[in-house]
């Protein structure tokens, strides 16, 4: 009876952090603007199914403010990679995250309501939890031009700034 | 004479300054409004400049709301007197003040 919940309790601890987890090694600079520009675009996909679907004003804005600040910060990156001649370099970390990311738009896509505002936006909170993580311990150290550390820094400020938000959107919910 | 001619002049301008309405400079940078919290007149103007690759707001609740597109300027002229909290609706974490008196 006793192992159950730990059980459980692990195979959590272990979907969340697979993807990340994954890097182990220290990426490179191709490889991390491939992970950042997947990771934005994972959740401007999200936040156009939240536009779509919630019926909730508060989960709608901001839904809208991810859309919008994702794309902003995905048009930098690309503009920054053609300007290094750098071509993003697909690899483990990114397609971990893509792979999660289409499990929980299908688990999300099935449901309605105030479930799927509940589902988005605790998603939300802990998906941006997950990639600013990342940004500090692994993707902004080890990032080697400077102009790709300096946007991911920025990047990160924006994202700490969303995950707040989720949290609040999060408790008024509740 | 001329020294004292500019010298007239300028106590002109100045003590006719105040009636000139002046343009409070706010920045806008990795999503934090610097100063964070200013003083006006009402008459005055408040320009906030963006250099954030996002898009921002100056908003009041029940009051202005000024859009200040990325890496661009927004501003507002201030109608009336009494302190103000102002917030981004994009970001609302984004928090600043304005005093504004008569």
């Amino acid at each position: 009876m006793f192992m159950r919940p730990t059980a459980a309790l692990a195979a959590l601890f272990l979907v969340s952090t697979a993807p990340l987890a994954l890097a182990a090694e220290k990426p490179t600079d191709p490889q991390i603007a491939h992970i950042a520009y997947t990771a934005g675009s994972i959740d401007i996909e999200a936040a156009k199914l939240a536009i779509k679907t919630s019926k909730n004003k508060e989960v709608v804005d901001f839904a809208r403010d991810m859309e919008r600040d994702h794309e902003a910060v995905n048009k930098q990156a690309l503009d920054l990679v053609k300007k290094l001649k750098v071509t993003p370099e697909d690899n483990d970390t990114s397609k971990a995250l893509a792979k999660a990311a289409k499990e929980e738009r299908a688990k999300l896509a099935k449901l309605k309501g105030a479930d799927f505002d509940k589902a988005y936006i605790e998603n939300e909170v802990a998906y941006h939890k997950q990639v600013n993580g990342a940004l500090e311990t692994l993707l902004i150290p080890s990032a080697g031009n400077a102009e790709l550390k300096s946007l991911l820094e920025t990047g990160l400020k924006i994202f700490q700034g969303h995950e707040q938000h989720a949290e609040h959107v999060a408790g008024m919910l509740k | 004479m001329r020294p004292l001619l500019l010298g007239a002049a300028l106590a002109l301008a100045l003590s006719a300054s105040p009636a000139f309405a002046a343009t409070i400079e706010v920045t806008i940078d990795k999503l934090v409004f610097s100063p964070a919290s200013v003083q006006a007149k009402v008459g005055d103007t408040i320009e906030w400049t963006n250099k954030d690759i996002l898009a921002h707001t100056a908003t009041v609740k029940g009051g202005w709301d000024v859009t200040i597109p990325a890496k661009s300027k927004g501003k507002v002229t201030l109608k009336s007197a009494g302190a103000v909290d102002y917030f981004c609706r994009f970001h609302p974490n984004m928090k600043g003040h304005v005093e504004v008196t008569p």
